[in-house]
């Protein structure tokens, strides 16, 4: 499960580019939590990549690292060519709206004081030269392409709405001021069945219209499934195995995605679902297992697993596995 | 088999500000001892209000319920809590949804399990802290003895939601309600505690209500489903029977919203439009009238009633989808 790495990046023109980020956070007692450690990714332009995993496996952590918030504790960032983690103050301040973020919790994450058409005026107050008309023209736009309708929802606040509705304004929020860049963390997972197709149908749409280049984090792999173009399975802060969807999930080559698939319950009651696979819970991130990480609930692992960690290596057909003993 | 637990006619209505809100209307159903039966539904359908009414912990004088509950052979409608307390924990049980908030922050879980122990079977203090290691051993908490001086803080969610389940398992209930058990875990540990219920359903030949939104979780683990929708039930049928003949236009409008690992990727998936309608207002119609694709005239101005097909499947629907394939 290292991880460590870089036979998966894929050269120039990328959108995004992350090297090497590690994200430590300092407990009490000298004690560290590494949350990510040495991922490398690079995004290119038009492209979902999706990272999987489970809690504690970092992947917040990496979305958030990527945002600058915080900074990673080491590594560097590249968007759109400029080394972001280089930058400070004002300099930061001003390519943020080039990347948005879309959070878990709709309600919380839009402030429950200030009516729809404040919120998604917002960020064009404080970066766009448009004057007011210019404004309201343009939020009416975003409210339209988020399936709302601006003269219905635009004095409404926050309250006032469902889980699914507010997800819509915290898109049209993002979208405001037309980032390259939208990491969307567990953006459905909060939401009813019925509710989330209608969500993820939506940032399919607004993907296809404003090219947007989009890391999508969630823990459902038949979500994933649906939306991205590249997967990223991540365990104890490092990458397991990237790979396309369609791949990946026909035939895993890491034991860790192979369990994380086989326990996805098939609503199929005449599919008899695999006995779980792996047992138990992943290890504390504060001491992670020597060599790969994965190794102390793996059915494959022999002495070389814990003396060596696995290095990422193409398998043919754009995929990459970090695995000493890869599944056939 | 012999029916455990009846319900007739059961209704829960909550006074809110907005008026009075239909939480479960007149619900009937029977569940037979060592069955498994899920019910499926999204939020806001009375799922969850249902199985608490069942089990008599709602309270309050904003909460009008009506209809019979009879619990192997006793009526427990109009029973006060007081009586009520002699069926919790020995006859039905329940686990439920959050395991980060539903066990108490200051007290030690051994002390938790052994609550019920002590009170509900009179064991000494000695005799609970041994049960109780073998209710952990059973659910599988590795290093029971030590789990029993720990605080749930210092557990994981999947641990602490195997606490859950020994203490719902503590006095062998007949019936366990599961609300939302794996809802808040990963796939892993989800996959871990839905066999582990499954094991000792079939060990201790219990029933068990199966509560969730998940319709992969029914599928594999459940006997019967019933699928509820705006406070009413709108399918019911054997579990198989109903994956493989949805007869109303909501269950199979919610089964095929759901994005599966078979789905091809950049799929639109279908979506049901709309809304669940208010629960505070009556709806002469169906209630799924509003949503449905397949609506008429008819949905609209008339309720219709819970039909069966004869085969034990009941369908709430005027005009049903078509049996696909004959069994």
């Amino acid at each position: 499960m290292a991880g460590t790495g870089n036979a998966h990046l894929r050269g120039e023109g990328m959108v995004l580019r992350a090297n090497d980020i590690n994200v430590e956070f300092k407990l009490g007692d000298k004690k560290v939590v590494k949350a990510v450690s040495g991922v490398s990714i690079d995004i290119a332009k038009g492209e979902t990549l999706a990272v999987v995993g489970e809690s504690g496996c970092g992947k917040s952590s990496l979305g958030k690292a990527l945002l600058q918030l915080p900074k990673p504790t080491s590594g560097s960032v590249i968007l759109n060519d400029v080394d972001i983690t280089a930058l400070h103050g004002e300099k930061l301040r001003a390519v943020r709206p080039q990347m948005q973020m879309i959070f878990q919790d709709p309600i919380s994450s839009l402030d429950p004081r200030m009516t729809v058409r404040r919120i998604i005026e917002q960020p064009l107050k404080v970066w766009s030269d448009l004057d007011e008309q210019g404004r309201a023209k343009r939020v009416d736009e975003l409210l339209e392409s988020v399936g709302l309708d601006p003269a219905v929802v635009g004095s409404r606040r926050p309250y006032e709405f469902s889980g699914g509705q507010c997800q819509r304004i915290s898109i049209a929020r993002a979208l405001a001021l037309n980032p390259s860049m939208l990491i969307c963390d567990e953006p459905v997972s909060a939401l009813d069945v019925s509710v989330q197709a209608q969500i993820l149908n939506l940032l399919q749409d607004m993907k296809d219209k404003f090219e947007l280049t989009m890391m999508f984090i969630s823990h459902d792999l038949g979500v994933v499934k649906t939306v991205s173009d590249r997967v990223m399975v991540m365990y104890l802060g490092k990458i397991c195995e990237i790979a396309n969807p369609d791949t990946l999930y026909k035939t895993p080559r890491h034991h860790y995605t192979h369990a994380l698939v086989g326990s996805v319950p098939v609503a199929d009651p005449t599919k008899k679902s695999l006995r779980s696979v792996i047992q138990g819970e992943p290890p504390s991130p504060m001491n992670p297992p020597s060599g790969c990480r994965f190794r102390t609930r793996c059915p494959a692992a022999t002495d070389l697993c814990a003396a060596e960690e696995p290095q990422l290596r193409e398998m043919g057909g754009g995929n990459y596995v970090a695995c000493h003993h890869p599944r056939a | 088999m012999s029916t455990l637990l009846s319900l007739r006619n059961l209704s829960i209505q909550f006074d809110t500000v907005r008026g009075r809100l239909n939480a479960v209307k007149e619900i009937s159903l029977d569940i037979e001892s060592g069955e498994s039966v899920g019910i499926v539904g999204e939020s806001g359908s009375g799922k969850s209000v249902l199985s608490r009414a069942t089990m008599g912990i709602l309270h309050g004088g904003n909460v009008h319920k009506s209809g019979d509950v009879t619990f192997d052979g006793n009526l427990l409608s109009g029973l006060s809590a007081q009586e009520l307390r002699e069926f919790w924990g020995t006859g039905m049980a329940m686990i439920f949804q959050d395991p980060m908030t539903s066990l108490n922050p200051v007290r030690k879980i051994g002390t938790q399990i052994g609550e019920a122990l002590r009170i509900r079977l009179g064991m000494s203090k000695d005799d609970a802290n041994k049960k109780s290691a073998e209710l952990l051993r059973l659910v599988r908490v590795p290093d029971p003895d030590a789990t029993l001086n720990k605080y749930p803080f210092q557990l994981s969610g999947g641990m602490r939601q195997r606490v859950m389940i020994a203490i719902a398992l503590a006095c062998d209930p007949k019936l366990l309600f599961a609300d939302e058990p794996t809802t808040a875990l990963d796939v892993t540990v989800q996959a871990q505690i839905l066999e582990l219920l499954d094991d000792l359903r079939k060990s201790l030949n219990m029933s068990m209500v199966l509560v969730t939104h998940d319709l992969g979780v029914v599928a594999g683990h459940t006997d019967r489903v019933i699928v509820m929708y705006a406070g009413e039930v709108v399918e019911s049928a054997k579990t198989t029977d109903l994956f493989a003949n949805m007869r109303m236009p909501y269950t199979e409008a919610l089964f095929k919203s759901i994005p599966t690992l078979d789905t091809p990727t950049g799929t639109r998936l279908p979506t049901i439009e709309g809304r669940v309608p208010d629960p505070t207002q009556e709806n002469p119609g169906c209630s799924f009238a509003s949503r449905c694709s397949y609506v008429q005239e008819k949905c609209r101005t008339e309720h219709p009633p819970l039909t069966s097909d004869g085969n034990d499947h009941h369908y709430r629907c005027w005009f049903p989808i078509q049996v696909r394939s004959t069994l």
